[in-house]
């Protein structure tokens, strides 16, 4: 690994074309990539072949745009938050509401997409893994929509954390699976989905939730997303006919950060930041932050920056929020790092507790703990910047989900 | 020539009854369920009638592996087995065999942290002859085949029930020492094998490929063993040996006695079950 990055040469942002990446077998400068099995190699060719005919098909587009507009509820509203702008005093917030799509989270924007490319591909039986949940309800909701098998892959402590999400999913005719391998989280119920995937490629569909896995998912998953940057865009501009000053969003696997910050990476005047959860602290080496503690490795099928210890193994990542609780990233934020064109920070539990808490009092609006991780964020970068300038955070998802784990953290029985 | 490419020449001069010998290949993890087990284990197999070694080197992920060889990484790694201690226990074992070909059987990530040549060079001076890494294809394997080769290095890469026939022309180009092919769709330790099945997919990899061609995933028993020989120039054995390794936790002398005598008995009676065809 050591010889292939060579940290003294950053390449200058501006020279580079975005939209060309990643390269025909998924790189993003050094990552991503395809970095699977053999078993399920004819699988990705089959899944990278559609994809490819369907980016430039006019009627699949056509279709997309319309579940997005009439099912998941889009344009999601770009709010001005007023009365946080002024407790934090500094530059204008907006908040980016894809908290209010149909199932509560920017991942419906995916599985909408990814759950139409399946059903072209005639595949009856879908299967995805999930952290917090929200991407196990939102393909759910796809496979009840199409009429299809849906099989989730959950960690068997997430299933603990997220107990409201878990019926949800029942609820929609999926089966979930509880995974009690390894940490019981995320990259377990990956590891999971994908042996099911191996084992029953002809008849199924493999819907990844995030921008990570092997090509083509981190650049289909993105594409998917993409509609929260290219709306954000569109709605400042007819709000204050300008470009926002900087983007702010949290970062698991990165598909909503990802999706925001995607059609603005040419716009050299916003500056964004993508934030990590913090855990306890980066010190205290109890966090999920691979960009900003972690090294580069391989794992579930990608290159990329990894939360792993001296012999490359995977190490448990800790965050209060169960869909950051991932020791990946995907390859193209490790790209965007590299390069320079977007920073990586954290925010810990603690301050994204104190967010969650604020913005619910303050504007009226419950965050997921994974978007409070944004917010605690941007709030901090808002205080340092001038009132005529302005920043998007991507409210990703709302907090429905979380307040059972809240409740538990300050004591309160429901 | 290396070890494996000698055992491969070396087994098809010994007759049998309908061809020449198949060769044996079992599996088991480094470190697994003890530190101490690998090394007197690996001995014994050879004894037992194997004819090459596939070591595993244990990652905390490994998501083409069943639950079976998922727990042998996971007890291997309570003793925080690494690329290290796999070294250091093939050192021992060539001290009293240099014939016997072992193959290191892993995920990309340690090795990748290791450094692809550093990794080429340790694992050439400790005596390993093959390497296969399960998440390392063809098409991002350039450096990492150079890095294996330039220390005589075999890459060992799989193939599929779905592998097409232009994926089997590019893993020709770049393979050597043997071919693995997974005979079934799912991971290690899935129960039932199609034999017909298997018998045409090798025949179609042998227009392509010539080297010889291993056959794992779902070989159970002496029976099944047999079946799948009657194609394959070698039978891989994993899961059903490891599976004995949660008899005990192999820390007393006597503990480790009782595994590997089972494994023993299990390898010998696939041994004559090859033998006898």
């Amino acid at each position: 690994m050591t010889q292939l990055i060579d940290k003294s040469v950053k390449q200058k942002p501006a020279a580079i074309d975005y939209a060309a990446m990643p390269d025909e077998y998924g790189h993003f400068g050094i990552y991503g990539g395809v970095f699977a099995s053999e078993t399920l190699m004819q699988a990705l060719d089959e899944l990278r072949d559609a994809y490819e005919k369907i980016k430039t098909d006019k009627v699949f587009q056509k279709q997309f745009d319309l579940d997005l507009a009439h099912y998941v509820g889009r344009p999601s509203p770009l709010y001005f938050a007023e009365r946080l702008t002024q407790q934090v005093g500094g530059a204008q917030i907006f908040l980016k509401r894809e908290d209010l799509n149909h199932t509560g989270a920017h991942k419906i924007n995916n599985t909408i997409g990814q759950g139409l490319l399946a059903k072209l591909m005639g595949k009856k039986r879908i299967i995805a893994e999930t952290g917090a949940g929200q991407h196990g309800v939102a393909s759910a909701t796809v496979a009840a929509r199409f009429g299809m098998e849906c099989i989730v892959y959950m960690g068997a402590e997430d299933i603990i954390r997220q107990a409201p999400n878990v019926y949800r999913m029942k609820l929609l005719g999926a089966k979930v699976v509880a995974v009690e391998s390894g940490s019981k989280t995320l990259k377990d119920a990956l590891n999971e989905a994908m042996r099911d995937w191996v084992t029953n490629v002809d008849d199924t569909f493999y819907i990844i939730g995030t921008v990570a896995g092997p090509h083509p998912y981190p650049a289909m998953v993105r594409d998917f997303q993409s509609i929260i940057g290219r709306e954000a865009k569109q709605q400042m501009q007819e709000q204050c006919a300008c470009l926002p000053d900087a983007l702010v969003a949290c970062i698991g696997g990165g598909s909503n950060a990802i999706g925001l910050f995607h059609p603005f990476l040419d716009d050299d005047s916003v500056t964004m930041y993508g934030v990590e959860g913090g855990g306890l602290g980066l010190d205290s080496g109890k966090h999920a932050a691979p960009l900003c503690a972690g090294s580069p490795g391989v794992l579930h099928g990608n290159r990329t920056y990894l939360m792993e210890d001296e012999n490359g193994q995977i190490i448990e990542t800790h965050s209060i929020s169960a869909g950051l609780d991932y020791p990946g990233v995907g390859p193209e934020h490790a790209w965007l790092k590299d390069i320079g064109r977007v920073n990586y920070v954290v925010a810990t539990d603690d301050e994204a507790l104190k967010a969650f808490h604020t913005l619910t009092r303050i504007e009226g609006i419950i965050p997921a703990l994974e978007s409070s991780h944004a917010v605690a964020y941007g709030m901090q970068l808002a205080a340092t910047m001038k009132p005529e300038q302005r920043i998007i955070i991507n409210l990703s998802g709302r907090g429905d989900k979380d307040i059972n784990t809240i409740a538990k953290i300050e004591g309160i029985q429901l | 020539m290396s070890r494996i490419t000698a055992r491969f020449a070396e087994l098809k001069t010994q007759q049998t009854k309908s061809g020449t010998r198949t060769a044996l290949i079992p599996y088991v993890m480094t470190g697994d369920p003890s530190p101490e087990i690998t090394l007197p284990l690996m001995h014994a197999m050879v004894e037992a009638g194997a004819d090459i070694i596939e070591l595993g080197a244990p990652f905390s992920d490994p998501m083409a592996d069943g639950p079976v060889i998922q727990a042998a990484a996971e007890r291997s790694l309570q003793h925080n087995t690494s690329l290290y201690d796999v070294f250091s226990v093939v050192a021992e074992f060539r001290q009293t065999d240099d014939k016997t070909p072992i193959v290191m059987m892993g995920y990309l990530n340690p090795i990748e942290v290791m450094g692809y040549s550093s990794f080429a060079q340790q694992a050439a001076a400790c005596g390993i002859d093959g390497v296969i890494t399960v998440d390392m294809p063809p098409v991002e394997a350039a450096e990492y085949v150079s890095a294996l080769k330039s220390q005589g290095l075999d890459p060992i890469f799989l193939l599929a029930p779905t592998s097409t026939t232009e994926r089997i022309k590019k893993l020709a180009d770049v393979a050597s020492g043997f071919v693995y092919y997974v005979s079934l769709k799912g991971v290690t330790g899935a129960a039932t094998l199609d034999v017909s099945s298997v018998k045409e997919k090798v025949e179609e990899i042998r227009q392509f490929i010539d080297l010889p061609i291993g056959v794992g995933f779902g070989i159970s028993d002496a029976q099944s063993a047999a079946n799948v020989a009657v194609c394959a120039d070698a039978v891989v054995v994993g899961s059903v040996i490891v599976k004995k390794m949660t008899l005990n936790n192999g820390k007393t002398t006597q503990e480790r006695s009782i595994i590997i005598k089972e494994i023993s008995g299990i390898l010998s009676s696939m041994r004559k079950a090859l033998d006898g065809l």
